[in-house]
């Protein structure tokens, strides 16, 4: 009998046993599959079909894991470009879910599930949270948004799926989770770990603590390891760091194991690779690169030699806790200008959208990031034009509230507006300098 | 019969206001009246000046968002009552009054006040018709 009710059951989860998988047979699966999802990817999605003809390449071309290197790759703008179902490889009759994310435009981008890409899911995701070192008696507090993003739903249907306790509490309500937290005994939350800070801003002006949480996994947005250490010092909580993208399959794509030396990715599913971002050339183990992932199982929506954008290291060593699959180092930064704010992904291109919807004309503008009491905040600063100046207060705020109006619309989140006198915003020789990140992640 | 205002955005800083009126105060432009309209986040200052087309120019060769508006300029007694009529008389009308101020003088003879509206023609006319004194220019209070 344990001494705690939700003390950990001993030994491995059954789901890990891939991670732990000998690598020539791991390999072997891969190719599997690798062949497989070309094949159906070529008879399916037409752009990717198109793409393989002008290579003059087949699904037969791919006969060794090492063949991936002269395949197409996919970009975001494929999925605007085909908005909203043109990279769908199922009919509809087949598909159970869909998620959407930001673009880099106006339109969002729309992502696919059979039941068996849900069951994938669930799949990682169980044995993220089983990296964790979480397990079914725990009770966790699911923070992260609830709706078209992948976080809550993902999140969820993983920690069901361990066997846990799970809280579909979403995001926002500070007060209530930190309520909910103490009264019902949760031990593992999900959340950005930037709204985690926030949390444990409030709870140290509240003079709460967390009672039994051990563990925070945390995911959806880039944070640093100075970042990990203030949460674990100052809470005591132990901070893993998860990733995903919602293009590949939403969180669950990689995960920390215990060591916190580097995220294990469940490369039986998806195939990493490392390329140099401006020539889009392969790079061996070891080198600092862009990610690209190709998902390996994925019916609906599968994405071959996905760009993730992302600048991260394939580490070749083998991990102390004895998972074969490889890891890659946490996500710092990005090839391109992406940025993402509370968990959602944001292009100042998006921002430029808005803008013009308002005004016409695109202004000068700038976006800043800071974090207040934990918690990120984005401000447009748009310069003042004679074309939507007026002397009437009215007509200003009325601008003014269009403008936060559209960037809500465009962007998903509210975010502040604050209109500024002309050549606040300063210039730059060449590329403008547009968003200004005071958050020291 | 009217007179031009010249509107200048202004964002929440220290030291804003100053900006503006250094710029006037070395070309020597004098202020007649003037309005602070303040909100959160910026505000918009109004002036009534002698040479509202140089003052444009300069603000704007200053690096300001300036605007030139047609306003109406009335000379009402200086005492209670005074500014009752001159309203009375833009009731009358259905003529809306956007916002107004008045113009700093010497007190105890007639008082000025600038107003803004959105049928300016139409307001002076009502007022002129009701015994008010609408002023053409600004520049010998």
């Amino acid at each position: 009998m344990r001494a705690n009710w939700n003390d950990a059951p001993e030994g491995f989860h059954p789901a890990s046993a891939p991670d732990f998988l000998p690598l020539p047979q791991l390999r072997q699966v891969q190719l599997q599959r690798l062949q497989a999802v070309v094949r159906r990817a070529y008879e399916h999605q037409k752009l990717f079909r198109q793409r393989m003809e002008e290579r003059r390449l087949t699904p037969a071309s791919v006969k060794r894991l090492e063949d991936l290197g002269q395949l197409p790759f996919t970009v975001k703008a494929d999925l605007r470009d085909t908005y909203p179902f043109g990279l769908f490889a199922s009919p509809m009759e087949e598909v159970v879910r869909l998620h959407a994310s930001s673009g880099t435009t106006g339109k969002p981008i729309v992502v696919a599930y059979t039941q068996s890409d849900i069951d994938v899911w669930k799949e990682v995701m169980v044995r993220s949270f089983a990296a964790c070192g979480v397990h079914r008696c725990d009770v966790i507090q699911n923070a992260y948004g609830y709706g078209l993003f992948t976080g809550g739903l993902g999140a969820h249907y993983g920690a069901e799926a361990l066997g846990a306790t799970v809280i579909p509490i979403s995001g926002g309500n500070t007060e209530r989770q930190l309520m909910v937290m103490q009264d019902f005994g949760v031990t593992v939350i999900c959340s950005t770990p930037s709204y985690f800070l926030h949390l444990l801003e409030r709870a140290k002006e509240a003079k709460l603590d967390f009672g039994r949480l051990r563990t925070g996994v945390f995911g959806a947005e880039p944070w640093s390891d100075a970042m990990r250490d203030r949460i674990q010092q100052e809470s005591g909580v132990r901070a893993q760091d998860i990733y995903g993208l919602s293009e590949i399959i939403g969180p669950g794509v990689g995960v920390e194991c215990l060591n916190q030396k580097g995220l294990h990715l469940f490369e039986d599913h998806f195939l990493p690779e490392i390329i140099d971002p401006e020539t889009g050339k392969v790079l061996p183990d070891g080198s600092e690169g862009e990610l690209v992932l190709t998902t390996l199982s994925k019916q609906a929506m599968p994405m071959i030699r996905y760009r993730t954008r992302d600048i991260t290291t394939l580490l070749p060593e083998p991990c102390a806790c004895g998972r074969s699959i490889r890891r890659i180092r946490r996500v710092a930064r990005r090839s391109d200008d992406m940025f993402i704010i509370r968990g959602v992904n944001v292009f100042p291109s998006q921002v430029e959208t808005a803008l013009l919807r308002v005004e016409g004309t695109l202004p000068h503008y700038e976006i800043v990031l800071t974090r207040e009491k934990g918690l990120d905040q984005m401000e447009v600063r748009v310069e003042v034009t004679p074309e939507i100046f007026s002397d009437k207060i009215g007509a200003l705020e009325a601008v003014h509230r269009e403008l936060e109006e559209a960037l809500e619309q465009v962007l998903g989140i509210r975010v502040h507006a604050v209109l500024v006198e002309p050549r606040s915003v300063a210039r730059s020789e060449g590329k403008a300098k547009r968003v200004i990140d005071r958050r020291n992640v | 019969m009217e007179v031009a205002q010249i509107s200048i955005f202004l964002e929440n800083r220290s030291g804003g206001l100053a900006d503006i009126v250094d710029v006037l105060a070395r070309n020597g432009i004098d202020i007649k009246a003037l309005t602070l309209a303040d909100m959160s986040d910026f505000g918009i200052l109004r002036l009534i000046v002698e040479d509202p087309e140089r003052t444009r120019k300069v603000l704007k060769d200053g690096g300001f968002t300036v605007e030139k508006t047609r306003v109406v300029a009335v000379e009402v007694p200086d005492r209670p009552g005074g500014l009752s009529d001159a309203l009375h008389a833009l009731r009358g009308k259905g003529i809306n009054i956007e916002y107004m101020y008045s113009a700093a003088r010497k007190s105890g003879e007639r008082a000025i006040i600038v107003l803004r509206v959105d049928e300016v023609g139409k307001a002076a006319e009502a007022l002129q018709g009701a015994g008010v004194a609408v002023l053409d220019r600004l520049d010998k209070i």
